[in-house]
């Protein structure tokens, strides 16, 4: 659990974060949104200290982040950001070994920890284990990036726009990674980004900021159904409400009993990618299948319609 | 099929025409101040050899206009510079009179064009080929291993230049040490200073510009004013400060020699530093600290590394130019091969500052090409930088 209590960071005369208070729940991903310039990833460095704050206080599990050395709290908080900051002069994996080379543990558990992790992000330890990180693609230096702030069993890992620089197709494989990752390991996750689509898509709360303030701070229903602020609003994107909403949960949610015809959809899909798979096959309902393969009914427009709605 | 030309074989061709027909190829000198009298390469070397060496020069001329290969080229240029350095020798002896000791024989301009035009042709091979820095190196000691093969064989001793070194041969170690050790004394000092200056400029803007500055402003003090310069404080301190003298600290000699050499070395391994620490990618910084190193670890683990090629570089400037400029020391007593070139200006004597002018180019040369194998090195495998 990471408390946020009235903190305040100012440079000279301009206020970058402006005495918010927050509570981010244990095993949750929360997403803080906001333009550039809003604070958010100012926010998010107090966090682990990289940024001192002006005043207030942040607790970590009832701790005050300011009760040991700076540089020891960030060792346990994971830390990824834009770009994933790889040490081109280190191999994959000694970037990954990094933090738990710092915390000094045994060459053994080290070894073992590095090949859990690549092979966790489906990277080949034999292969890539020993290459430089100019020697891979975007997608998977970030994976890298990712794994290296995982690697020491972070509690809590902070990601600063950790998708910024991949491409659409490689930005979607590593939402679906990091949704896996943070089931698997129970890690509670802060995570900045601008991009709402992704926000809305990864997020359990979602913290809005606006000029060092936090606008909002909700679950992404709540956020859809009522804004708080004309801000709040215009960042959603009025056009995209119904899309939005459909996008939060999965075809499993939706499923109701019946038969369809034509490809099946899988049960974890959302739903938003379920209504265009209907429109684009031009059919009413469309047969939902487990991940394991079983059929567990049907799909329908006129479902996802209802669901796509204002709901009362 | 058709037969390709070489642009650049062409304009070696025409040196080596010049050079081995109408260029005299030894000098000859009843005494080591009176003027020379030039001798051809028919005229410096016994009838056969000199008849040779034409027609080696003519065929080489042919390999040369032509598109050969590289490595045919390579080893044509490596054989025609050790076939003119024997040949040289053997002139000396050809063409000093019988139990003349005050003779004097020299390359001429037509050897140096000639020499000249087979360096050309080895180094455009070399370069062609693109040898790994561990090649260089080793082809480095190949050489000078012929050279010193050479000299101790006796097949140069009748050249004016060596002549010269046999009445000085104990000067000649004593102040090549001199030299070896202004250069990378000064060299150590500096970097040992400038380091962790650079540093310190890295990390506090305020002090950058200034630092930078004041060294900008050394650099451009001619290196005679800053000896003046040093006179006055050096004196001081062998005056008032007990043990200085001792130590070999006065107004003149080694001491401003090596003061004034560590000054000029300092800008280029300061903002080397500054350059190669501010090149370090801002997301591996960030990432360094957001894992959690502490600033002795980023700076350790992280900056040095990725700087230290364009450190390393800095530290070749340094060495190249320390080793020229410490010519100069002889000038104020400080020693070092700037010796025989003063002592030769003064007495007009060519020979003598060949004798310290020759060494100097050498070593400034071969520590250009081991620091510049030292560099590739560094920043081809950066992992093993660190």
């Amino acid at each position: 659990m990471i408390e946020i209590d009235s903190i305040t960071k100012r440079y000279g005369d301009t206020t970058v974060v402006d005495n918010v208070s927050m509570t981010i729940a244990p095993r949750t991903i929360t997403v803080i949104v906001g333009t550039s310039g809003s604070g958010k990833t100012t926010l998010m460095r107090m966090i682990n200290r990289l940024v001192e704050p002006t005043s207030g206080k942040i607790l970590i599990d009832g701790e005050p982040n300011s009760a040991i050395p700076g540089y020891e709290l960030r060792r346990r908080i994971g830390y990824a950001i834009q770009g994933h900051g790889l040490f081109p002069h280190r191999t994959v994996g000694e970037n990954i070994a990094t933090v738990p080379t710092l915390l000094g543990w045994e060459k053994s558990r080290i070894d073992a920890k590095v090949k859990e992790l690549l092979t966790l992000f489906q990277l080949d330890p034999a292969a890539f284990g020993p290459r430089y990180p100019h020697e891979l693609s975007g997608g998977q230096q970030q994976r890298v990036g990712v794994a290296r702030a995982l690697a020491a069993e972070p509690n809590i890992l902070l990601m600063d726009e950790p998708f910024g620089a991949l491409d659409p197709v490689i930005r979607a494989k590593a939402q679906e990674d990091l949704l896996a990752i943070q089931k698997h390991f129970g890690t509670t996750i802060v995570l900045v980004t601008h991009d709402m689509e992704e926000a809305f898509h990864l997020a359990d709360k979602i913290a809005v900021m606006d000029k060092g303030r936090i606008v909002q701070y909700a679950a992404p229903e709540e956020m859809l159904v009522n804004p708080a602020t004309d801000f709040v609003e215009t960042l959603i994107g009025a056009g995209e409400r119904p899309f939005r909403l459909l996008s939060i949960g999965s075809v499993g949610e939706a499923t109701e009993a019946g038969e369809a015809e034509g490809e099946a959809i899988a049960a974890a899909t959302s739903q938003r990618d379920a209504l265009s798979a209907l429109l684009w096959a031009g059919r009413d309902a469309l047969p939902v299948v487990g991940a394991d393969g079983t059929r567990l009914g049907r799909v329908t427009l006129a479902g996802l319609a209802r669901r796509a709605a204002r709901p009362q | 099929m058709r037969l390709k030309i070489d642009k650049l074989g062409v304009v070696i061709a025409a040196l080596l025409a010049y050079g081995a027909f109408l260029a005299p190829f030894a000098q000859f000198r009843a005494n080591r101040i009176v003027p020379g009298e030039a001798r051809s390469i028919l005229e410096a070397l016994p009838a056969g050899l000199g008849a040779a060496l034409l027609a080696f020069v003519m065929i080489s001329i042919i390999l040369i206009v032509l598109k050969t290969p590289t490595i045919v080229r390579l080893v044509l240029g490596l054989v025609a510079l050790l076939v003119l350095a024997v040949l040289i020798g053997l002139s000396a002896g050809h063409l000093t009179p019988p139990e003349n000791t005050y003779a004097r024989v020299s390359p001429a301009s037509g050897f140096w064009l000639l020499s000249f035009a087979f360096a050309l042709v080895t180094a455009d091979a070399l370069a062609r080929l693109k040898l790994s820095p561990f090649a260089r190196v080793a082809l480095l000691a190949a050489v000078a291993g012929a050279i010193a093969a050479l000299l101790m064989s006796g097949a140069w001793d009748g050249l004016s230049i060596l002549k010269e070194y046999g009445s000085r041969a104990e000067t000649f170690w004593l102040e090549a040490s001199r030299h070896v050790v202004l250069a990378l004394g000064s060299l150590a000092a500096a970097t040992l200073v400038g380091l962790p200056l650079g540093i310190l400029c890295h990390r506090v803007e305020a002090l950058r510009a200034g630092v930078l500055n004041v060294l900008n402003i050394i650099q451009t003090i001619p290196s005679i004013a800053l000896f003046g310069l040093l006179i006055a404080p050096l004196g001081w301190i062998a005056l008032h400060v007990p043990g200085a003298q001792a130590h070999g600290i006065r107004g003149i000699g080694a001491a401003p020699a090596f003061v004034a050499l560590f000054l000029y070395s300092l800008l280029p391994v300061v903002a080397n530093t500054v350059v190669g620490l501010a090149g370090v990618p801002r997301d591996a910084n960030d990432a360094a600290r957001g894992i959690g190193m502490t600033d002795r670890q980023r700076l350790f683990g992280v900056e040095l590394p990725l700087a230290f090629p364009v450190i390393l570089t800095g530290i070749r400037i340094v060495l190249v130019q320390n080793i020229g400029l410490a010519t100069i020391a002889a000038l104020i007593g400080g020693g070092g091969f700037g010796v025989f070139v003063f002592q030769g200006i003064g007495q007009t004597a060519m020979d003598l500052v060949l004798l310290g002018a020759v060494p100097t180019v050498a070593l400034a040369f071969a520590a250009a090409i081991v620091l510049d194998a030292a560099t590739e090195l560094s920043s081809n495998k950066p992992g093993r930088a660190a």
